[in-house]
């Protein structure tokens, strides 16, 4: 229960609307997009502006009150897990698109504001957004930016970190800065912008966000392959890219996956081992030249069957199959884990196989739909949480393909992040030196440590700059930081 | 008589690194008429790291260097005991083609990276215009030099995706890795992107590859005026066209907007015909042979090595704006009494590199200050890129940081307690 000081100051700022402090509507807090972790937080509040949050702000700095920010709580690493005893920031009323400048190709949004809606505000003007998570149709961009969100158009468009120019942040200490150039490029100085986006919330509030828009291509094409397996299908992307093709997209589903898609939302995909979604965009010589080309390697790879998206209507359905990948899941087990890690695109086969080994060694069914292109894998374990310790051994199995992937020089994590999830693997993939270096910059950021504590790093440090006689942090006390 | 600087002599540097590799400095190691004392030359990552420990503890002030083709960029050093440069760290780690990616020694020169993965058909796709004259992997991403590719494929911060560094007390710390989609921890790659050697010694990086197009094309359009120069420019923009450059070349002799395009052959030849057909409302158009596209000077702009003008300024600014930025040029010049400024740069990013001759330093002064006063405020900034010494001690070359100089001092703090690394180069006086 929150002192009473709190909800009082809280209220201050915020008027009663904007706090929430009994505990069954805290709960519906508890956690984001990954449900395994569940921490009732202190109490939660809802600003309206970047006054409001550099009040919140400077308040829990004064205090020493830990504080979470929270977009719309889709994401999968626990990022926006709260911490007890702390304040949990949403920022779901701050959706306000501030100004769309179509002349200089930018659009200005609070943090709150829906990945799809900056799309649909410039679509008459025949621009969009290119980051697409396939979560865009909840997901904010406040969120987007802190976890440095991909999607499936990633490997041509890059990440979000490729498309936010400029953003207004309220740092941990309530101080407020405008980090990037905005409107314009290059802003002297360090490259704090590029610093802060992917930071998973643990440097500051993003409270006004600009961004790059990009002219719609003046062709897109889009097949579908069939294959016998992943390793087919695999060769067909080693194909592709090998040929200097640079897809707009290219993602692969396995049978599992499909039958999973297919129950869910009948977007007709051939029954096969392996199917491919390949997707060229750009100036109408080069997509129909180069489209020709893929089908010819997908036909070498030996594709029982391509199938080629005669209008929108039906492209949208190849990637409502696709984006629907992870909720289908349902309809084929019970419960599943959503992994997400990374290989170089040459070691895709062979660890593909090793999942396969993994999961007959498990005894479980693992079904994988990744970005093919970028090699960024999504293996999801399906298990039944109804039969005691399968929970357990899923997430075992999760973490044993994590480091597979890691053995083959991949990452922890492509468009996930790390939070909460994955804090145990990163003295896998970093030495101690790596991440006491990525620290510093939090500490530049948040010398007191009350920014999102407890997340990315499994043995955070604290600053060791406050003067005076020693004094434990209350994060020391709560076990989740140690002295640096 | 040895040099001794804070006590440590020459052969203390050669116990470390090789004798072959430490040397006294010369007159050509002068930053902006600041001699620094030694030179040396680590050949691996645990040398660099041992050099840094050293100088660290011995206090010396270090002024890492590549290939030494961005060194008048910056704020006239307070002081410079030893430079670090990496010429021997000049090694492609790993290149895989079939990845796409590749991680190189800092100390590799950007054309000998080029060549080499030319042999698979891929580039780095960047072209800083130091690139000709020598400019280093390492040095091409602590000083973030870009060219007119970046309109397609983003700047050097958009494309490193890994990245090994020193900091200044010897700890070797790496982020990223050598996968393209990768968001495990902080992004120091995009930190150190720019940092100009103030917070550590970048040691090696790696580094996203794209396809070698097959083809190119560059259409130019004679502009009239400024009016024109910015009409022209928002109407490739807010097409379909695909350009990899959009090049503004402005000066007493020509006025030009260029468009590169790129890619397989037919889509050349069919951008190109857009281009063309986009343009020639504006002024007259031709598509030009490869060798007039590089008599352009694509590797002189303004600032540029060896392109020999007084002051040179790099204005960003909104690029709808581009007009404004041309007009408050060269109406600054003209009436403090200026020559004509030659002004280049990537017209539909929002870049103009301004060559300011011509007049006395007073007249150079005021034109810079004025242009500072009305971009910034109008959301972009101007920075000196090369300036006599004396220019420079009257005209901060960054700019100012707003908001963002006690956040900026705090990360410096951090990774440099000891103020040793590029002392007063960089941005608020860091």
């Amino acid at each position: 229960m929150a002192s009473r000081q709190l909800i009082d100051r809280m209220t201050d700022i915020l008027g009663p609307e904007g706090v929430i402090s009994e505990r069954e509507q805290l709960r519906a807090y508890e956690c984001d997009g990954l449900m395994n972790y569940r921490v009732i937080p202190e109490i939660v509040v809802l600003p309206e502006s970047a006054e409001h949050v550099q009040q919140i702000v400077r308040y829990c700095y004064d205090e020493g009150i830990p504080f979470v920010a929270r977009g719309s709580g889709t994401g999968l690493s626990g990022g926006a897990l709260p911490v007890e005893s702390g304040v949990l920031i949403v920022l779901s009323r701050m959706r306000k698109i501030i100004e769309v400048d179509i002349p200089n190709q930018r659009v200005v949004v609070e943090p709150g504001v829906i990945n799809i809606w900056v799309s649909q505000a410039v679509a008459d003007d025949g621009y969009y957004y290119a980051p697409d998570p396939a979560s865009q149709i909840v997901s904010s961009i406040g969120g987007n930016l802190a976890e440095n969100s991909g999607g499936v158009h990633c490997l041509k468009y890059g990440f979000t970190t490729n498309h936010v120019m400029g953003a207004e942040i309220v740092l941990p200490d309530g101080t407020m800065v405008n980090v990037g150039g905005g409107m314009a490029p290059d802003a002297p100085g360090y490259e704090l912008l590029g610093a802060f986006v992917g930071s998973e919330g643990t440097l500051g509030i993003a409270t006004k966000i600009t961004l790059r828009i990009v002219r719609k291509p003046q062709a897109v094409k889009t097949l579908l392959a069939a294959f016998k397996d992943t390793e087919e299908a695999g060769d067909a992307v080693s194909g592709i890219i090998g040929s200097g093709i640079v897809p707009a997209a290219i993602e692969m589903m396995d049978a599992l996956c499909i039958e999973a898609v297919e129950t869910a939302v009948h977007p007709g995909f051939p029954q096969a081992g392996a199917v491919l979604i390949v997707e060229l965009d750009g100036p109408e010589a080069e997509v129909s030249s180069q489209f020709d080309q893929t089908i010819k390697i997908c036909e070498e790879a030996n594709a029982s069957e391509i199938r080629i998206a005669e209008d929108d209507e039906e492209r949208a359905l190849f990637w409502k199959g696709r984006k629907a990948a992870f909720a289908a899941m349902g309809r084929i087990a019970n419960d599943y884990y959503v992994q997400d890690a990374v290989v170089p695109r040459t070691e895709l086969g062979a660890v593909l196989k090793r999942i396969n080994q993994l999961g007959e060694e498990y005894e479980m069914r693992v079904a994988n739909v990744f970005h093919a292109g970028d090699g960024n894998l999504h293996p999801l374990v399906l298990y039944d949480n109804d039969n005691p310790g399968e929970a357990e051994k899923a997430e075992d199995l999760a973490g044993r393909i994590v480091m597979t992937c890691l053995e083959h020089g991949g990452s922890l994590t492509g468009e996930h992040g790390i939070g909460r999830d994955k804090m145990k693997y990163m003295p896998k993939m970093f030495t101690d030196e790596d991440m006491d270096t990525m620290q510093l910059l939090r500490c530049a950021f948040d010398p007191h440590h009350i920014c999102n504590p407890g997340k990315i790093f499994p043995t955070p440090r604290l600053c060791g700059e406050r003067p005076g006689p020693f004094h434990m942090h209350p994060v020391q006390k709560a076990g989740l930081a140690e002295n640096f | 008589m040895d040099t001794r600087t804070n006590n440590v002599s020459l052969g203390d540097l050669q116990g470390i690194v090789g004798e072959a590799n430490a040397r006294e400095a010369s007159g050509t190691d002068t930053i902006d008429g600041v001699q620094p004392s030694f030179v040396a030359e680590p050949g691996s990552v645990e040398n660099l790291s041992a050099l840094m420990k050293f100088a660290n503890d011995a206090g010396l002030t270090v002024s890492p260097r590549g290939g030494g083709t961005s060194t008048a960029l910056g704020n006239p050093p307070r002081d410079i005991d030893l430079v670090v440069s990496t010429a021997r760290m000049n090694e492609v780690i790993e290149h895989v083609p079939g990845d796409q990616v590749v991680r190189a020694g800092a100390g590799l020169k950007l054309r000998d990276l080029q060549e080499r993965l030319a042999g698979s058909d891929q580039m780095l796709a960047v072209d800083p215009p130091e690139r000709g004259a020598g400019a280093t992997v390492g040095g091409v991403v602590a000083s973030n030099s870009s060219g007119p590719r970046r309109y397609r494929y983003g700047t050097i911060r958009d494309l490193i995706i890994g990245i090994t560094v020193v900091l200044p007390d010897g700890t070797v710390a790496k982020a990223g890795g050598k996968v393209v989609k990768n968001v495990a921890g902080y992004d120091l790659g995009k930190l150190f992107t720019g940092s100009l050697g103030t917070l550590g010694v970048i040691a090696n990086a790696n580094f996203r590859l794209h396809p070698r197009p097959e083809a190119a094309r560059t259409v130019a359009v004679e502009l009239a005026d400024t009016a024109t120069a910015g009409q022209a420019v928002q109407t490739v923009m807010h097409s379909q066209l695909v350009p990899s450059a959009v090049e503004l070349h402005w000066g007493e002799g020509a006025k030009l907007l260029t468009i590169l395009v790129e890619g397989i052959p037919p889509a050349v030849e069919a951008q190109a015909e857009t281009a063309n057909h986009l343009l020639k409302g504006f002024g007259e158009t031709r598509t030009l042979s490869d060798e007039e596209a590089d008599n352009l000077g694509p590797l002189s702009p303004p600032g540029g090595p060896g392109a020999g003008d007084e002051v040179s300024l790099k204005i960003s600014f909104p690029p709808a704006e581009l007009t404004g930025v041309l007009d408050s040029t060269l109406g600054a010049c003209s009436r403090k009494g200026l020559d004509v400024p030659r002004m280049t740069g990537q017209a539909a990013t929002g870049i103009v590199y301004a060559g300011l001759s011509g007049g006395d330093e007073d007249g150079l002064v005021a034109v810079t200050e004025e242009l500072r006063e009305i971009w910034v405020r109008r959301g972009g900034s101007v920075v000196v890129r090369e300036a006599p010494v004396s220019f420079k001690g009257r005209v901060e070359v960054w700019g100012p940081m707003g908001t963002r100089l006690e956040l900026t001092r705090r990360l410096k703090e951090k990774f440099d307690p000891r103020g040793i690394m590029n002392p007063g180069r960089f941005v608020g006086g860091i």
